[in-house]
């Protein structure tokens, strides 16, 4: 489904300031795989997304998106293929625009838009049937504005909107990062029933060590532009964050990483 | 006494200008100073043609496609050639200038002796005013309605959200520099439309008649949004054009009380500049415009 080769991304390259974000990553996710990708600040999950995305280009490497060479393909000729969801809340919608203008324009991703209605009768009981789903009611506010609701319902409806046309691939950006820990496992607990129900293949970036044993079926752990670690299957199951945190601890050097696995018990 | 009907046609013929801003400033979120030079044009175009015998609505046709044009080089400016986008709207202003003179042949070419759009209408047999108002009006509403019309179509929501939230609208499939380019082409083929029948209307095309079209037309906005508010594209092109005949009402009494014509720029400015700058002297309010890439 996705493949990456040999990967490198080097910004500010010759500069007194030249950081090797990507340093050769090679990863290769089969269709319907949910991978997890962890690792500390700065380590290239961002940016290996954004090479994935098309937001960046690779200084050396290529991408293959079913069996497609995208390497230099500009974002939105991508987005046919991507559904992605960034950690700020405010980035996946248009504020101004109502709830279903919004659904509408995630409808359409990467097809051609015309000058027919942006929403019709249908695609509006569509939509109110897609957003009961998420049980925040949103279905009765199709008319309202976005920037009406609060952090957590925005990032609910970006999930809808990134999975509506059911993309290929959806990059999930520490998404649920800025979100209260209540509202957190809510948007989380959503997206994966949403990516189990669609078999979604999906990549989810996150800051969360207990997020990313938990969810998924692979994890792969980035450090300095380098895949350091991958667990698949059964493999990745066994894991628990006391080992994962003894094994590699010393190597993170992160403290935001590390601080949360010391409060396994308590709830996500 | 005839304070209001003045405002009343002034308004709804520069009420154009305000709805090509609408859409360059609030969808875009774009601050494009073509205005100047493409209103300008707008002139220049008809004047010449009219001049050489073209019939007017032929004219009024070729100067909303000069405006176009002019609007979208701003746009490819600054999506091709990434020049900033206040540099790339004042570039094309500065070029307009020249190019407006070339089309004119000379700084201004009057239009009282010849047959124009309006020539019907003030040969009537009643009040000049109400043939003429009723035409501003009709044609007004009708850019506005269209207008509407257009931001509710599937490409009209990739535009209001390239203005909103470029990144998002990207990952969706929208190339956002042609949405830029588009939008800048259509705001300014509404300012040149304004520009051909400003000049027919006031009997005279002239190089210096754009000057200034991008503050007044700011003041009108922001005066029409104070009253009818900017929650949908109905409100904010509705608020262009009530904004614009109020604009043209304050500043027709302010000249009937005194206020020198050579000074209605400078109030202008002073206006606009008080309704943007009093939200940031209270602590914690946002400004009153949302701008991209400045």
């Amino acid at each position: 489904m996705i493949k990456v080769k040999g990967a490198r991304k080097i910004f500010k390259k010759g500069t007194i300031d030249e950081k090797v974000a990507i340093d050769g990553v090679d990863l290769h996710i089969p269709e319907g795989d949910f991978v997890t990708v962890i690792g500390s600040n700065g380590a290239g999950k961002t940016t290996l997304l954004n090479l994935i995305s098309g937001t960046v280009q690779p200084d050396e490497g290529e991408i293959y998106l079913d069996n497609r060479r995208v390497t230099n393909l500009p974002e939105h000729k991508r987005a046919l293929y991507l559904g992605r969801i960034f950690q700020n809340p405010l980035m996946g919608t248009a504020a101004s625009m109502t709830i279903e203008e919004n659904l509408s324009m995630a409808d359409l991703r990467g097809r051609t838009r015309g000058l027919r209605w942006g929403v019709t009768k249908s695609r509006r009981d569509f939509y109110r049937e897609k957003l009961k789903m998420l049980q925040l009611g949103l279905e009765d506010r199709l008319k309202e504005s976005v920037t009406l609701l609060s952090g957590g319902q925005r990032q609910s409806l970006t999930l809808l909107m990134a999975t509506l046309s059911l993309p290929k691939l959806l990059l999930l950006d520490e998404h649920t990062a800025a979100l209260d820990p209540k509202t957190a496992q809510r948007v989380m607990e959503l997206t994966d029933k949403i990516v189990m129900e669609n078999n979604l293949t999906t990549i989810m970036v996150t800051h969360n060590m207990r997020q990313a044993i938990r969810y998924g079926n692979c994890m792969i752990m980035l450090h300095e532009g380098k895949i350091m670690f991958q667990a698949e299957g059964n493999a990745k199951k066994a894991l628990t964050v006391e080992e994962v945190v003894k094994r590699f601890g010393a190597d993170l050097k992160d403290e935001s990483l590390l601080c949360e696995p010391t409060s396994i018990d308590s709830p996500l | 006494m005839r304070t209001i009907p003045i405002s009343m046609e002034q308004g709804f013929a520069y009420g154009l200008v305000a709805l090509g801003i609408v859409i360059s400033f609030r969808i875009l979120a774009f601050p494009d100073l073509t205005v100047d030079g493409s209103f300008a044009l707008g002139g220049a175009v008809v004047a010449r043609l009219i001049s050489l015998g073209v019939p007017p609505i032929y004219g009024i046709m070729l100067a909303v496609i000069c405006g176009f044009v002019a609007g979208c080089c701003t746009g490819l400016l600054n999506t091709r050639l990434k020049i900033n986008s206040l540099l790339a709207g004042i570039l094309m202003m500065t070029i307009l200038y020249s190019v407006n003179l070339r089309i004119m042949g000379r700084s201004n070419i009057q239009l009282l002796t010849v047959n124009t759009i309006l020539t019907p209408l003030e040969n009537m047999e009643i009040n000049r005013f109400i043939p003429i108002i009723a035409f501003f009006f009709v044609v007004v509403f009708s850019v506005k309605f269209l207008t509407d019309m257009f931001f509710h179509t599937q490409i009209g929501f990739a535009m209001r959200a390239t203005g909103d939230n470029e990144q998002m609208i990207r990952t969706l499939g929208v190339n956002t520099d042609n949405m830029t380019v588009l939008g800048l082409g259509i705001s300014n083929a509404f300012v040149a439309l304004s520009g051909s029948l400003v000049a027919q209307d006031q009997g005279f095309s002239d190089i210096g008649m754009g000057i200034g079209m991008i503050v007044a037309g700011l003041a009108a906005i922001i005066i029409g949004e104070t009253l009818i508010g900017k929650a949908s594209v109905q409100r904010m092109t509705l608020a262009a054009i009530v904004g614009s005949v109020i604009y043209k009402f304050i500043i027709a009494i302010g000249l009937r009380l005194g206020l020198a014509p050579t000074d209605l720029k400078l109030a202008t400015g002073v206006m606009v500049i008080l309704a943007l700058g009093f939200p940031a002297l209270k602590k914690g309010k946002e400004g009153k415009l949302h701008l991209r890439g400045v």
